[in-house]
C-alpha cells in the first residue's frame, strides 16, 4: 500500500446525456508530485477534477484518490484532500480569521490547533493588519493565497487546485507557486489546472486534455522534445491545432 | 455536533452582518402587519345606494329612509326612472339600486305582500353577497315595522307566530375583522421569512460557489442542513414574538389561550416551511428560479389557507388540496388559540398532521440534497 500512487485513474468517463465530457481517461499521479492538468476551455478538466474530489459521480471507470475509491468512499476521499476552486471559495462576508476557524472547524480541527493554525497562517502570509478584515476587502491575489492556505488547514495528502491563479498578477503568481513548491517538498501531492503555460513548465509532469481525451502526458521537457518545440505554449498550440 | 456549531456561528455572523437584510427581515413584516391588518377586511362599507320610488307613498318613503339611515349605505340619489338607475350601475357610479314598484303600499295593505327589485353590481362577487345581506336585513327590519302597523289596523286576534333567530357571536362578539385578520397575517409573516430566506440562502451559496467548497469537505448532509435551517427557525420564532407584541400593542388583539401553545405549534410549523424551502433550493440553480418557485407555493398556500376566503366554501377537490397546505393549519390554530382559548388537546389533530408533514418533507429534502452530482 505504501507505494500506491496518490491518484490512480482508469477509464474514467463522464457523460451528460449524449455528450461525453470526459472520455475514458487513465493516468496516475505519484506522491509528492506536482501534476499539471492542462486543456483548453471546455476540454473536460474541471469535470474530471470534480469526479476526483468526490462531488461528481463517474458514469463509468474507476478512480482512487489517496487510496479510496471516489465512487464508494467519496467522504473518505474528502477527508484526505484539499480543494481550491476556480470561483473564489471563501466567504466574502467573513473575516480572514473567521474563514479559517469555520473551514478548520468543519474539518474537525480541535480548538487549540485552530488557534495555532490561524496564527501561523496570518504570520506566514504577513496579514497581521488584515486578519480581522472582511475577505471582501482584500485584493484578489491575497484572497487566493488565503484560500490556498485554508485548503491546507487539515493537512491533506493531496491538494486540488482549479485555475488558482486566474486573474492574478505575475508577482503574486510567482509567490503562489512558491507556496505550491513548499507544500510539494513536504510530500503533499499537487494536482493543478492552469491556462498559463509558463506555470506548466513548473510542473513535474503535465497532461494535456483535448475534447475529453488526454492527448499527451509527460514531463514538460519530454513533451517539448517529442513535439520538437521550445516551450509548453507551443506544445499546447500544436496539440489543440491538430484536433481542428 | 461540533460541526453544526461552527456552521451556526458562521450563519449568524453572516445574517447579523448584513444590516440591510436584517432591517428587511424585521421591518417589512411589521409594516405589512400594520397595513394589512387595517386594510384586509371582509367588511363592505360606503355602499353607494340609489333608489327609484315609483310608488311615492308613506311606506315607500319609509323604506328609502331606512336605507338612508343605515351606516353601510351612502345615499347617492333618487332616480326618476328605471333607465337612469340602470345607467348608473352601468357607469359604476352606484353599487345598489332599489326599485320600488307602483302600488307597493296598496299591495302590502291589501294582499299582505309586495315585491321589490334590487339591482346589485356583482363584479366583486363577495362584496355583492355582503351587500345583499345588508339589503335583506334592512328590508326585514322594514317588514317588522309594517307588520306591526298592519296588525294594529287589522285584527289583533290573528297573531302570526314568528320565529326569531338571535345570533350570538362567540369568540369575536363585535365581529371585529381586525381581530379576525391579524392572527392570520402573523402566520403569513412567519411563513415568508422561513420559506424565502432559508431557500434563497442555500441557492445563493450555490451561485457564489461556496457550496461547492462545502461539498468538498467531509461535512455530513444532516449537519449541513441542520446548520442551515436552525438560524431561520430561530428568526421565524423571533418574528412571531415581535408580531404578537405588535398585535397586542397596536391592535389590542386578545390572547385568550396560552401563548406557549402558539410557539409550540410554530416550532413544528417552521420545520415544515423550512423543509419546503430547502426542497426548492435542491432543485434550483439560481436565486431567480428559487424565488419563482417559492412564490408559486406561497401564493397557492396563502390564498387557499382560509385566511381570506373560508375553506368551507371551496369546491371539494380544493378542500382536499388544502389538507396539504401547512399555512391552513397554522391559520386555524392561531385563531383557535388567540380568540377561542383552545387547549393543547384541541389543537392536537393539527399538531400531529403538521408533525408528520415536517417529517416527510424534511426526509425528502435531506434525501434530495446531493453532495455529489
Amino acid at each position: 500500500m505504501k507505494n500506491d500512487p496518490a491518484i490512480h485513474v482508469e477509464n474514467l468517463t463522464k457523460m451528460f446525456g449524449d455528450f461525453t465530457a470526459v472520455n475514458s481517461i487513465s493516468f496516475q499521479v505519484g506522491k509528492g508530485e506536482v501534476f499539471g492538468f492542462l486543456g483548453a476551455n471546455g476540454a473536460g478538466k474541471t469535470t474530471a477534477m470534480k469526479m476526483l474530489i468526490g462531488i461528481s459521480k463517474p458514469t463509468s471507470g474507476q478512480a482512487r484518490v489517496a487510496g479510496f475509491n471516489v465512487r464508494t468512499h467519496a467522504e473518505e476521499v474528502k477527508n484526505s484532500i484539499g480543494y481550491m476552486s476556480q470561483k473564489f471559495s471563501l466567504y466574502n462576508d467573513l473575516t480572514i480569521k473567521e474563514n479559517i476557524v469555520f473551514f478548520g472547524g468543519i474539518y474537525g480541527l480541535p480548538k487549540s490547533v485552530l488557534k495555532e493554525k490561524t496564527q501561523a497562517l496570518v504570520d506566514e502570509l504577513g496579514l497581521h493588519d488584515h486578519a480581522d478584515a472582511l475577505v471582501r476587502s482584500l485584493p484578489l491575489g491575497w484572497k487566493q493565497k488565503v484560500a490556498f492556505s485554508v485548503a491546507l488547514l487539515h493537512n491533506p495528502k493531496i491538494i486540488f487546485l482549479d485555475e488558482p491563479t486566474g486573474g492574478v498578477d505575475p508577482i503574486t503568481r510567482r509567490q503562489f507557486w512558491e507556496m505550491i513548491y513548499r507544500e510539494a517538498s513536504k510530500g503533499v501531492t499537487i494536482f493543478v489546472t492552469t491556462h498559463y503555460m509558463d506555470e506548466a513548465e513548473y510542473c513535474d509532469r503535465v497532461s494535456i486534455m483535448v475534447e475529453g481525451n488526454i492527448e499527451a502526458l509527460d514531463t514538460p521537457n519530454k513533451l517539448k522534445e517529442r513535439y520538437q518545440v521550445g516551450s509548453m505554449n507551443e506544445v499546447f498550440l500544436k496539440l489543440a491545432r491538430n484536433i481542428e | 455536533m461540533r460541526t453544526i456549531i461552527f456552521l451556526l456561528v458562521k450563519e449568524f455572523k453572516q445574517i447579523f452582518r448584513n444590516k440591510p437584510m436584517l432591517v428587511i427581515i424585521f421591518m417589512l413584516p411589521i409594516i405589512q402587519l400594520l397595513i394589512l391588518a387595517n386594510a384586509a377586511s371582509y367588511e363592505v362599507r360606503n355602499i353607494r345606494f340609489a333608489a327609484i320610488d315609483a310608488d311615492q307613498t308613506p311606506y315607500s318613503r319609509e323604506l328609502v329612509s331606512k336605507f338612508r339611515a343605515s351606516a353601510q349605505f351612502d345615499f347617492i340619489a333618487m332616480y326618476p326612472s328605471e333607465k337612469m338607475g340602470k345607467e348608473a350601475v352601468q357607469q359604476g357610479t352606484v353599487d345598489v339600486v332599489l326599485h320600488i314598484p307602483q302600488n307597493f303600499e296598496r299591495d302590502l295593505q291589501k294582499e299582505k305582500k309586495s315585491q321589490l327589485l334590487v339591482t346589485i353590481n356583482a363584479i366583486n362577487g363577495s362584496a355583492a353577497a355582503v351587500e345583499n345581506i345588508y339589503v335583506t336585513s334592512i328590508i326585514k327590519d322594514f317588514n317588522k315595522t309594517v307588520q306591526v302597523a298592519l296588525r294594529n289596523a287589522a285584527d289583533t286576534a290573528q297573531k302570526p307566530k314568528e320565529v326569531i333567530a338571535i345570533p350570538l357571536f362567540w369568540f369575536n362578539p363585535e365581529l371585529d375583522y381586525t381581530t379576525f385578520m391579524v392572527p392570520g397575517i402573523l402566520v403569513l409573516l412567519v411563513t415568508m421569512v422561513a420559506l424565502f430566506l432559508a431557500g434563497m440562502n442555500i441557492v445563493r451559496e450555490k451561485e457564489l460557489g461556496t457550496l461547492e467548497q462545502i461539498n468538498v469537505t467531509p461535512i455530513k448532509k444532516h449537519e449541513f442542513i441542520i446548520g442551515k435551517l436552525t438560524p431561520f427557525w430561530i428568526l421565524g420564532i423571533a418574528e412571531l414574538m415581535v408580531g404578537l407584541v405588535i398585535a397586542k400593542i397596536a391592535f389590542d388583539i386578545p390572547m385568550v389561550g396560552h401563548p406557549g401553545l402558539l410557539f409550540l405549534f410554530a416550532s413544528v410549523y417552521l420545520l415544515v416551511v423550512l423543509g419546503i424551502g430547502l426542497y426548492i433550493s435542491n432543485f434550483t440553480e439560481t436565486q431567480q428560479q428559487a424565488m419563482f418557485l417559492a412564490w408559486f407555493f406561497a401564493v397557492i398556500f396563502i390564498l387557499m389557507s382560509g385566511l381570506f376566503t373560508p375553506i368551507e366554501s371551496m369546491p371539494v377537490w380544493a378542500q382536499v388540496l388544502t389538507e396539504f397546505n401547512p399555512v391552513k393549519y397554522f391559520v386555524e390554530v392561531i385563531r383557535m388559540v388567540m380568540l377561542k382559548g383552545s387547549s393543547l388537546k384541541d389543537i392536537t389533530p393539527q399538531l400531529v398532521k403538521l408533525g408528520l408533514y415536517a417529517l416527510v418533507i424534511n426526509a425528502l429534502a435531506v434525501w434530495s440534497y446531493k453532495k455529489v452530482s
